[in-house]
């Protein structure tokens, strides 16, 4: 019954695509029509997906439906798993579609945008109900072809139409590998139903391939380093709705669809793809952050954030695999129910902030957060709105980053029960890493917070924005309430979650709706617990206390002194403190070694006029390293392909006839 | 199968091999024209001598459609062709005759290493007829490469056809319709490559394919 109400749900989006093209021309009517369907769309599907988590020990419902490969059919599944990430899905589908009602308004090219975001919401929710690879694959690509789609909206956007590209061929290269493992899955009887898979789990060896393809597939969608590069080119070009549903979302359909493959398609891991796993998300949470603070842009300073939350998210899969692999299932259940609250914390404040930075985009026209400033003035609720996002982000308490990144720590305090010495110490090390990654998100976004919404403007546009309008801001709020919800009362969010630990290891936490006051305590053993009551209690009574110490006991006297006089008693906002001053001092620390950063200051000879100029070089490495080298084989053999375009046909043939005898030769030998 | 169907069938088919080295080496058009008409002819007679040892009537039908086209409708027709294009003296071959015929001798003996180990189960008939047809096929295609001439190309693209006949008789129960359709296939490819011949002949007065090389922009 839910499976047929959300493919209906799925089957209204698709219709409403279509009907957008027609629609198009009419253009406020058009919009309104899509947001509103995808809304109410969402809305459906948001419920039915809730009832489902909670009703989810029950057992899975399944639907065949008789289209697709005709001796497979497509088939669909609701369990505990799909239906957490539909949750996941439809919540930002809706906030998305509920700041789209505002946003279409505005948006210059509703042609391109309308029919391609329901298709998208579509792909999406398809991704998470497959039951066999063919229609997981299907979807999988219609999702990525939509996005496509999406980002290349504003195609004549200086740099957009080389993100596109960049977006196209990552997204086929990781279709090739998750179609490579599934090929490895199904084995040569091609079982390609998921329930064919489960029946005959892989050898070990197959299994090792198949994580690694998975890896490869899924972990280039969600953006682990070094397969993130077209992640912060593609995630800002598209319009901030669609922005926030690529970085919110999408990444998040990624990561079920490693988590289906690993955790439950696979069979049981070795300890060994724990320490794999953990080493690159522990990557992808550094080089993340560290590329994050590096940036101006602020959509893409915040794509940059998804690579580190990735990485956060992946350091909890891989705890999760390596406790699996040593039978410790509270451990495993811990470490997975950490990942999957950070997948669903990380769905609410990166929408919330993608949506906050499309709200200063459409007020501004401005992304470049050094040509910002002061903003909160001229857009309060934004600005507060922006703020909860930046805390959840930073993990402050008492908002819902916190939670899951505590969680992950309690796991990684587990660790030292791990027998394989590898594991002892490198779980520590990874957990320095996410430390580090956590102080340095908490930095990069006091410095995307205060160059953008504090000080004063640097630019005309920033000085005459204006707060954007009622839907986008009630798609803000939304997801503030559930941010702050989520971090004040973790007890139940953890409880909904765990059927799915229960689906995928056999484990669940003990049930913490038993603790009074929504207190939290994963691990009964070690005791460590959190009170999100009690901390917003603390925070409230401390920032009163100490607001009353100062206005009773602060002199009295008046003093009058020129404004900011520390550093710039001149006018000019352009003496501010900007963005690239406040990331400088890590850019010293990290940037030889990271960014091979490069700065140089060209000071004029005494007398002359010129000004004083200072260059900074930064280099990616990873692309330096990875992609580069591709490029240039790529490039070479194009270019030496070329030749082959003007041959006679007598070559032509000899090709042939070579290409025909050399393979008879490898038949004649191999026998 | 009695030992005499077994040698009867494996020496049309070895002669037609040996007339496929013939064709290899002669460098004269009307020569040329001959020995494939010879090719075609062997190739009917194989095709009937299959008929009748697997009493499959509808295989003389196929032999009588490659005796009548391609022994002699096409032999005719080029023969026009040359003669009233005037180039029945043009013959140049790339390498020497020689290294040619080593190369057709090695194809033969590649195409036996082959395909006799991976037809083991098959019979003794088809495993032979089989290797034979691959290395008409081999040797035809190795003409087409070695010849400059688009007539010689014409009639080395037929001999492939006439190995896949072999090849599709010994395996027993190739229907009829196919053999007819790639029957026409052949003719309307002749057809057009007559007319391509004389186009490149009024464009460019030669029958050379070297050629067209330069009205692609390329460097001959």
């Amino acid at each position: 019954m839910a499976l047929t109400v959300l493919l209906s749900c799925i089957g209204v989006l698709l219709a409403t695509g279509i009907v957008a093209v027609a629609g198009a021309g009419w253009k406020g009517l058009a919009s309104n029509l899509v947001y509103a369907a995808a809304l109410a769309a969402g809305a459906v599907m948001l419920s039915v997906g809730l009832s489902a988590l909670a009703a989810a020990p029950s057992g899975a419902e399944t639907l065949d439906l008789p289209v697709g490969l005709p001796w497979l059919g497509a088939h669909f599944r609701l369990d505990a798993l799909s239906a957490f990430f539909l949750v996941v899905v439809n919540l930002g589908g809706f906030t998305a579609s509920l700041y789209g009602l505002g946003y279409g308004n505005r948006e210059e090219s509703p042609g391109r945008v309308l029919p391609f975001f329901p298709a998208f919401l579509a792909g999406m929710n398809l991704v998470v109900l497959a039951d066999d690879a063919f229609t997981f694959l299907l979807s999988w690509e219609f999702m990525s072809l939509a996005s496509w789609a999406l980002v290349m909206a504003h195609h004549r956007v200086h740099d957009n139409a080389r993100a596109g590209y960049i977006y196209l061929l990552m997204a086929s290269f990781g279709t090739l590998a998750l179609l490579l493992a599934f090929g490895l899955l199904a084995g040569p009887a091609g079982g390609y139903a998921f329930s064919a898979i489960r029946a005959a789990p892989p050898s070990a060896g197959l299994a090792a391939a198949v994580l690694a393809l998975a890896l490869l597939g899924a972990g280039s969608k969600a953006g682990l380093v070094p397969l993130h590069v077209w992640l912060p080119l593609a995630h800002p070009a598209a319009p901030s709705h669609v922005s926030a549903l690529m970085s919110g979302v999408m990444t998040k359909v990624a990561v079920y669809g490693f988590v289906r493959l690993v955790f439950d398609l696979a069979g049981p891991p070795d300890w060994w793809w724990g320490a794999l796993v953990l080493l690159l998300g522990g990557a992808s949470a550094v080089l993340g952050v560290l590329y994050a603070l590096m940036q101006h842009d602020l959509k893409r300073l915040l794509a940059y954030h998804t690579v580190e939350n990735i990485g956060i998210i992946f350091i909890g899969l891989g705890l999760a695999l390596a406790f699996r692999a040593n039978g410790m299932g509270l451990a495993a259940a811990l470490a997975l129910t950490a990942a999957l609250l950070h997948v669903f914390n990380h769905s609410l404040f990166k929408s919330l902030l993608f949506l906050g930075a499309g709200a200063v985009l459409g007020a501004t026209g401005e992304r470049d957060m050094e040509r910002l400033g002061g903003l909160i003035r001229r857009m309060p609720l934004t600005a507060i709105a922006f703020l909860a996002g930046s805390a959840a982000i930073s993990a402050l308490p008492p908002f819902n980053g916190f939670v899951s990144e505590w969680l992950t720590f309690q796991a990684i305090l587990v660790s030292p029960k791990l027998p394989q010495w590898l594991l002892k110490f490198l779980v520590p090390a990874v957990g320095a890493t996410l430390a580090l990654s956590a102080a340095l998100a908490a930095g990069c976004f006091v410095k995307a917070f205060g160059a953008t919404f504090l000080g004063r403007p640097r630019g005309a546009a920033a000085q005459q924005a204006h707060e954007t309008d009622r839907a986008s801001l009630a798609a803000m709020f939304v997801l503030v309430a559930l941010c702050l919800l989520a971090g004040l009362v973790p007890g139940v969010f953890i409880d909904a979650l765990a059927p799915v630990g229960q689906q995928l290891l056999g484990a669940r936490l003990a049930p913490q709706g038993q603790f009074a006051w929504f207190t939290i305590v994963p691990i009964e053993d070690s005791r460590s617990s959190y009170n999100g009551l009690l901390l917003i209690v603390f925070i409230a009574l401390g920032a009163w206390l100490a607001a009353a110490v100062i206005h009773r006991w602060a002199s009295h006297a008046l003093r009058r002194a020129p404004a900011w006089d520390c550093g710039f008693p001149d006018a000019s906002p352009a003496t501010q403190y900007t963005a690239g001053s406040f990331a400088q001092p890590i850019r010293r620390v990290f940037g030889s070694l990271v960014f091979r950063a490069y700065e140089r200051v060209s000071m004029p000879a005494p007398g002359r006029t010129e000004p004083a100029r200072f260059h900074l070089r930064l280099r990616d490495l990873v692309w330096d390293t990875f992609y580069a080298p591709v490029q240039g084989i790529v490039d070479f053999g194009a270019d030496h392909l070329n030749k082959v375009q003007t041959w006679t046909i007598r070559a032509y043939l000899s090709l042939v006839f070579g290409t025909v005898v050399a393979l008879l030769m490898v038949l004649a030998i191999w026998h | 199968m009695s030992h005499l169907s077994l040698d009867v069938a494996h020496l049309f088919a070895g002669s037609l091999v040996l007339v496929s080295f013939m064709l290899l080496y002669q460098d004269r058009m009307f020569g040329l024209l001959n020995i494939f008409a010879l090719h075609a002819f062997v190739v009917s007679l194989s095709v009937a001598w299959q008929a009748y040892i697997q009493f499959a009537p509808h295989l003389y039908i196929t032999a009588a459609i490659a005796l009548m086209v391609k022994a002699i409708i096409i032999p005719v027709a080029l023969h026009n062709i040359i003669v009233r294009l005037g180039i029945h003296r043009t013959i140049d071959t790339v390498g020497s005759i020689g290294t040619t015929m080593l190369a057709g001798i090695m194809l033969v003996a590649l195409s036996i290493m082959v395909m006799l180990p991976i037809t083991a189960e098959a019979g003794t008939l088809t495993r032979e007829d089989l290797a034979f047809s691959l290395s008409v096929i081999l040797l035809g295609l190795l003409m087409m490469i070695s010849r400059r001439n688009a007539v010689s190309q014409v009639i080395g693209f037929m001999s492939i056809e006439n190995g896949l006949i072999l090849a599709a008789t010994a395996a027993k129960g190739m229907p009829l319709v196919v053999e007819i359709s790639v029957a026409f296939s052949i003719l309307v490819a002749l057809i057009v490559i007559g007319i391509f011949l004389f186009r490149i002949r009024e464009r460019f007065d030669t029958m050379d394919v070297h050629a067209l090389q330069r009205f692609r922009g390329g460097h001959p």
